[in-house]
């Protein structure tokens, strides 16, 4: 997979598209089916379980969203039917380097022009910004008195001169990248919606994101306690299985219930996505330390359980144990959630 | 699945703020505040239990035929959070929680007449008469012995970590009467009035400075053959099956995040010189707070699956454990955020009823004996080593 320039398969793309999974959360006006937080958590978690690498959080749950929340009725008319039929692909460029997870920071301009806006700056950890055919692209917006205080959300298609992706192959599967915006020239239209500050768009899109993340990371765990309890009981080590002994039992049991916590986590973020923003905050930010820190449990314990060769590329354990490492990696890890989730505590 | 109540649970949970407004007393918060133990001492357990019957809500897990409520499983969801967040009394559960499901669905028709009313009343004080100097996890070791002569059975033995036995009037046990291929055969589930001749209590004091559980001596007690509850030889099934009541019943998030609160206040007071201005103990809030979020959304969960017809199986064991863990890390937690107060120990009880001025102030005088009791969590009820077994072999099938 490492080796893939593509990281997908667009027949598979084209798939979720007759199964209406691109659609999904889409509004019906816009030739979506209307589905919710939870329904997305139920697909992300099938994902999860066979380590699926379609862009689907980049296109749908990120991009689709943006645009359904920011996009004026031009823009929504013109993105999201295409997306729902799987003719259209997007990718979200925000996170930069000096900003590390820290949402509300963003150096990228976007400078007002006579024909439009010229954006100059750097994105990175752009997920499947390789195979999008527009990317959304955070800016500070800059008028003709200087910096305004508000981000704007730019979209852009692949192609434009003055765009350069460096695509990467992505730990755990799927591919990402940097993006180097070079006087980018845009017409008016590319902003999405009316100008108005983006940043709860992003945190509430980031929020949403999380809690599909931690479905998918639920399905992942359980694959992973799935192989190993079955590795357990096949595996003979002083004339019996290592599920015989009382230390082995102990810590699946510690792995199972990991993962029961966390799939309760994934869908009480879920059911709060549409909350009031401290309380969704909060949900999501809790989910996300939670999860991240039940799920590096349950792959490093799924490795350690399969003795050396789970430390292999032979087995898929590995696989799988690295897309949870990129999943506690992405919007930040545990640690960064569990100091947002009590900040957020002090302010609510 | 659906986190917000309907019109008819809304008027449900004010009914129940009503009544706890209405028969909760300053005296009855302010004890239960003050009890570093399990349970409310019976003074204090046994009013509330009397204002619960007079509501017809003193038993609100057993049938509607024998004096349930009827309650949904959301309407329990209610009562109990709504109890947690109000501080009602922590009335013992030996009666209405463990000895009542088991006569209800073993006993005998005068069983159910005689006891049943009297626990829903609080007239009877019940104890638990299951562990022993020699029978702790391996439960089924157990060697009190009850040998029959006539009408009676002649108990010898001991029994030990009984909860309120010097408070208790009743104690249900679990007795050999006689030995069988498997040490689980020739267990007898009997009930015992405390007051027959040949008992004695000693008490045992806990770290936290609390008498709450004793070691009995059975001493030649006759009792007579018709207190056995069901078979003889068959109480191993009835004791395991009120097991499953202790362990599970279920709803211990809302008690869990009152406990974080009340430390969590005392971290954002000037008591504690601000403790909550420590990123590391801000951090920790967070993360117990979201440890309980996990086992409230899977008590969520499995309530939602009861409500559906499915069996919550050895999941019980699970939010044993969560609980278990999570009501330690809160209590520790409270003894990191009182700093140096963590150092005065109060030896006099019950704290409620203090002739002097404390060391240190009211609000902190439970932390640290709730944080040193606490550790009995992951022990009593089953340990969370046994607990773990029970998961591995009815969830994982290894």
């Amino acid at each position: 997979m490492a080796n893939d320039p593509l990281g997908y398969s667009p027949d598979v793309w084209k798939q979720f598209a007759e199964l209406g999974w691109l659609a999904l959360p889409i509004p019906e006006e816009f030739g979506g089916l209307g589905g919710g937080a939870v329904e997305i958590g139920i697909l992300m978690e099938a994902f999860g379980r066979g380590l699926v690498s379609e862009p689907y959080v980049a296109t749908i749950v990120l991009g689709a969203s943006l645009i359904d929340r920011c996009g004026s009725m031009a823009q929504k008319q013109a993105s999201l039917p295409k997306i729902a039929d799987g003719s259209l692909k997007l990718a979200f460029a925000h996170s930069e380097r000096a900003a590390r997870f820290d949402l509300a920071k963003v150096a990228t301009a976007a400078n007002k022009t006579a024909q439009g806006w010229r954006l100059a700056g750097s994105k990175i950890a752009v997920l499947d910004g390789h195979a999008a055919d527009e990317i959304i692209v955070s800016a500070l917006i800059h008028d003709h008195h200087g910096p305004s205080g508000r981000i704007g959300l730019f979209l852009v298609r692949a192609t434009e001169p003055g765009l350069v992706i460096s695509d990467y192959p992505r730990l755990g599967g799927g591919r990402a990248c940097n993006i180097d915006l070079a006087d980018v020239h845009l017409p008016e239209d590319a902003l999405l919606g009316d100008g108005h500050d983006a940043l709860p768009a992003i945190e509430w899109a980031v929020d949403r994101t999380m809690a599909a993340l931690g479905a998918e990371a639920v399905g992942i765990m359980q694959t992973l306690l799935d192989t190993t309890l079955e590795y357990t009981k096949i595996r003979k080590q002083f004339g019996r299985p290592l599920s015989a002994n009382q230390v082995i039992r102990h810590r699946l049991a510690d792995m199972a219930m990991q993962v029961d916590e966390s799939r309760s986590m994934a869908l009480r973020a879920a059911l709060k996505v549409d909350a009031a923003p401290v309380e969704r905050a909060r949900a999501a930010s809790g989910a996300k330390a939670k999860i991240g820190k039940c799920a590096r449990f349950v792959g490093e314990q799924s490795i350690q359980l399969h003795g050396g060769m789970g430390v292999t590329e032979e087995l898929e354990v590995g696989a799988y144990f690295k897309r949870l490492v990129a999943f506690d990696t992405l919007f930040g890890g545990s640690a960064h959630h569990y100091g947002r989730h009590a900040q957020l505590g002090r302010t609510a | 699945m659906d986190l917000t109540f309907n019109a008819e649970e809304r008027a449900f949970q004010s009914e129940v703020r009503g009544f706890i407004a209405k028969n909760l007393t300053e005296e009855m918060k302010r004890a239960t505040a003050l009890t570093p133990s399990v349970f409310s001492d019976p003074d204090i357990g046994m009013a509330w239990q009397r204002a619960l019957h007079r509501q017809g809500w003193g038993a609100p897990g057993w049938p509607v035929e024998y004096g349930g409520p009827g309650w949904t499983p959301a309407q329990r969801w209610i009562f109990e959070t709504e109890s947690a967040r109000a501080g009602v009394p922590n009335v013992n559960v030996m009666g209405v929680k463990m000895v009542g499901p088991v006569i209800i669905g073993f006993g005998n028709p005068e069983q159910k007449n005689f006891y049943l009313p009297r626990i829903l009343s609080g007239e009877d004080y019940w104890c638990q008469g299951y562990s022993e100097p020699g029978s702790g996890s391996d439960l089924s070791s157990l060697k009190t012995r009850a040998v029959r002569d006539g009408d009676d059975y002649i108990i010898n033995g001991t029994k030990i970590w009984t909860t309120h036995a010097h408070h208790a009037n009743r104690m249900f046990a679990l007795v050999r009467t006689s030995d069988g291929p498997r040490q689980q055969d020739g267990i007898s589930f009997i009930l015992i009035d405390m007051k027959t001749p040949g008992i004695t209590t000693r008490p045992i004091l806990t770290i936290g400075g609390d008498h709450e559980v004793n070691q009995v001596f059975f001493d030649d007690v006759r009792v007579p053959v018709a207190n056995r509850v069901g078979e003889e030889g068959k109480g191993w099934t009835y004791g395991k099956y009120l097991l499953e009541f202790e362990r599970g019943s279920g709803i211990a998030s809302a008690k869990l995040r009152e406990g974080l609160k009340a430390i969590a206040d005392l971290a954002e007071s000037d008591l504690t010189g601000r403790a909550i201005d420590s990123p590391d103990i801000a951090t920790r809030i967070s993360e117990v707070e979201v440890d309980i979020d996990a086992l409230e959304m899977t008590e969520l969960r499995v309530l939602s699956a009861l409500q559906t017809g499915q069996n919550p199986g050895a999941v019980s064991s699970i939010l044993k454990l969560r609980n278990s863990e999570i009501r330690q890390a809160v209590t520790r937690l409270g003894a990191d955020v009182i700093g140096h107060d963590a150092l005065a120990v109060e030896p006099m009880r019950p704290l409620y009823k203090l002739n002097h001025e404390p060391a240190i102030p009211e609000d902190m005088l439970t932390v640290v004996p709730e944080y040193l009791n606490g550790r009995a969590y992951t022990i009593f009820g089953g340990t969370s080593e046994i607990q773990r077994d029970i998961i591995a072999k009815m969830m994982l099938g290894i």
